[in-house]
């Protein structure tokens, strides 16, 4: 068990509640901005004082308010990674990532370990650069390589690429997750880009208004994100609420069409969710006949709005995407959504 | 030429604005952590002799340190007396000169980025080494600008020095009470010296200024 966390804290009027377990993997908390996944990873880090509950990481009580235990962020052991990468702007990388090594007294290890880190993370030729210096992902590097030399016991990253545009996104990405790979210990990351958190995380959590939702698998999530919180977050466009009206079956009043479902439904359900890209023009299930509003057109997708016939006025119009090979000549009168496609939402 | 009140003035200026340095930057320090309606009160009252006459100034000071006051009285004891004496310029200088060095730190630590010194934090670094290597490192340049803009109200500072230790050639005369002193007994030559020596020094200190905030500004240039 790498770290274990079962936390509450009130700020005003907003209210924390988490509680998961990071084992040696890769977990995201997949939240909006301001939903309090930062103050999550403040809390681990001894940042902020969560008001109950309990923090252990490997075995060591980081927190527990009824013991009274609260270490200093000092002696946690806790590796972070700041949106900003926090860098001492008035010393140079070398010195930035020597700050992390001050735990070795032996002058011959901190130099060898400082040129193994400036070879991993490809810093030798930045290494007397000051951070103002530096580009995003060498500034990123320079801070990832100051918190890896610190030996942390769990590594925290936070929001680590909404500082960088998109093509550097994605190659950092790639980067960090190789860097990663045989890192060997515990990774929690949060962010808001549902792309981001497919693309690196095994597990995700999901933070809404300061509650974190069951953790689940990533592709497990997507494919069933369970919640209304989840199908908005994951990137669900056409929500809207359901009843159950057989097995198998569900009526969507905003729509006003039925649905058949593959999977049994529950009375307990809530929402169903359709994701834009799963509606098609000849499936046989669920195929309703729909008017076109308006197209738009996207690098490599066509974006449509469309209205089911007999669609409460008052309802918002529904998403479909395609990508551009796929376009008919004409435009259907139709669409249909295969039963394994519905999300049923509780 | 007697130069004992320009090396009079310049240990007072020098002492206080060392004592001012340091009391200045803790100040703002820990007021930047305290509630809002403290910080605001405290503000107030730490910020109050920026803005009231010296003299005012001085007359606390003459309360409070007067060889009848029970501070007073019990410095005696060991032969410390601020009246009259050429330390009591370092006690009016200090009053004086301590808001601007508080109110210039204050602005430079509340710039700060935290995550600075929470990054240091997780890192293991003691919260004094990250408060003298990042923090102060970060606000150097304003805390700078203050030290000087201390310095030179220290050097310059008139009332509440006149009030509490008056002027005995040789003794307490500073270059400010003397140029008051030559000037009210008709000597216009030696008032006019003292005066170019004191415009001379004030030229330097905001020559001074000038450089740190240029060198601030391109500082933030090479940074974007």
């Amino acid at each position: 068990m790498a770290l274990e966390v079962d936390i509450e804290k009130q700020a005003g009027n907003f209210h924390l509640q988490a509680a998961f377990t990071c084992e040696r993997e890769f977990l995201g908390i997949l939240g909006a901005s301001g939903c309090g996944k930062s103050m999550t990873l403040k809390c681990i880090a001894g940042i902020e004082r969560p008001d109950r509950g309990r923090i252990v990481l490997d075995g060591n009580v980081l927190f527990d308010s009824e013991k009274k235990i609260d270490l200093p962020p000092q002696k946690r052991h806790v590796g972070y990674l700041f949106q900003n990468y926090a860098l001492f702007p008035n010393m140079t990388v070398r010195q930035n990532i020597l700050c992390g090594l001050h735990h070795v007294k032996d002058a011959r290890t901190r130099e060898e370990e400082l040129q193994r880190v400036l070879e991993l993370l490809q810093l030798k030729e930045n290494a007397s650069l000051k951070p103002a210096q530096l580009s995003g992902g060498q500034a990123q590097r320079a801070a990832l390589g100051r918190i890896l030399v610190n030996r942390p016991a769990i590594l925290m990253l936070d929001e680590p690429f909404s500082a960088l545009d998109a093509y550097l996104r994605l190659r950092l990405q790639m980067e960090l997750k190789n860097v990663l790979a045989n890192y060997g210990k515990g990774v929690l990351m949060v962010t808001h880009d549902r792309d981001e958190a497919f693309r690196m995380c095994d597990r995700i959590g999901i933070m809404e208004k300061g509650k974190m939702l069951a953790v689940k698998g990533t592709k497990a999530l997507f494919a069933d994100p369970g919640t209304r919180e989840a199908a908005v977050l994951t990137g669900c466009k056409n929500i809207a609420q359901a009843e159950k009206t057989g097995e198998k079956e569900v009526f969507v009043p905003d729509w006003n069409i039925r649905l058949t479902t593959a999977k049994p439904v529950k009375e307990a359900l809530k929402a169903v969710g359709i994701r834009a890209h799963y509606f098609h023009p000849n499936a046989p299930h669920n195929n309703y006949p729909v008017t076109i509003l308006r197209e738009m057109e996207e690098p490599f997708e066509w974006v449509t709005e469309f209205r089911y016939e007999g669609q409460d006025p008052a309802s918002p119009p529904l998403w479909w995407r395609y990508s551009k090979e796929k376009r008919p000549s004409v435009m259907p009168g139709q669409l249909g959504i295969a039963p394994a496609n519905i999300l049923l939402l509780y | 030429m007697d130069w004992y009140p320009l090396l009079n003035s310049l240990r007072i200026a020098a002492l206080s604005c060392v004592i001012v340095f340091f009391a200045g930057i803790f100040a703002a320090y820990y007021a930047a952590k305290l509630p809002r309606m403290v910080k605001g009160i405290l503000d107030v009252i730490l910020t109050l002799p920026m803005v009231l006459p010296p003299t005012v100034c001085g007359y606390f000071l003459l309360l409070l340190l007067g060889t009848r006051r029970p501070l007073g009285k019990f410095l005696m004891q060991w032969g410390i007396k601020f009246v009259m004496n050429w330390y009591g310029g370092i006690a009016a200088a200090v009053l004086v000169a301590f808001p601007l060095m508080y109110r210039t730190a204050r602005g430079a630590f509340e710039s700060f980025d935290e995550n600075l010194a929470w990054s240091g934090q997780t890192l293991g670094l003691s919260n004094t080494w990250i408060f003298w290597h990042v923090r102060m490192s970060a606000c150097r340049q304003g805390i700078l600008a203050g030290t000087v803009l201390a310095f030179a109200r220290a050097l310059g500072e008139y009332g509440a020095t006149s009030m509490l230790i008056g002027y005995t050639p040789g003794k307490t005369a500073t270059v400010s009470t003397t140029v008051y002193q030559l000037w009210r007994t008709n000597d216009e030559a030696g008032a006019f010296f003292w005066v170019m020596v004191n415009l001379a020094i004030s030229a330097v200190v905001l020559l001074t200024v000038n450089l740190l905030e240029e060198k601030q500004k391109n500082g933030i240039r090479s940074r974007y």
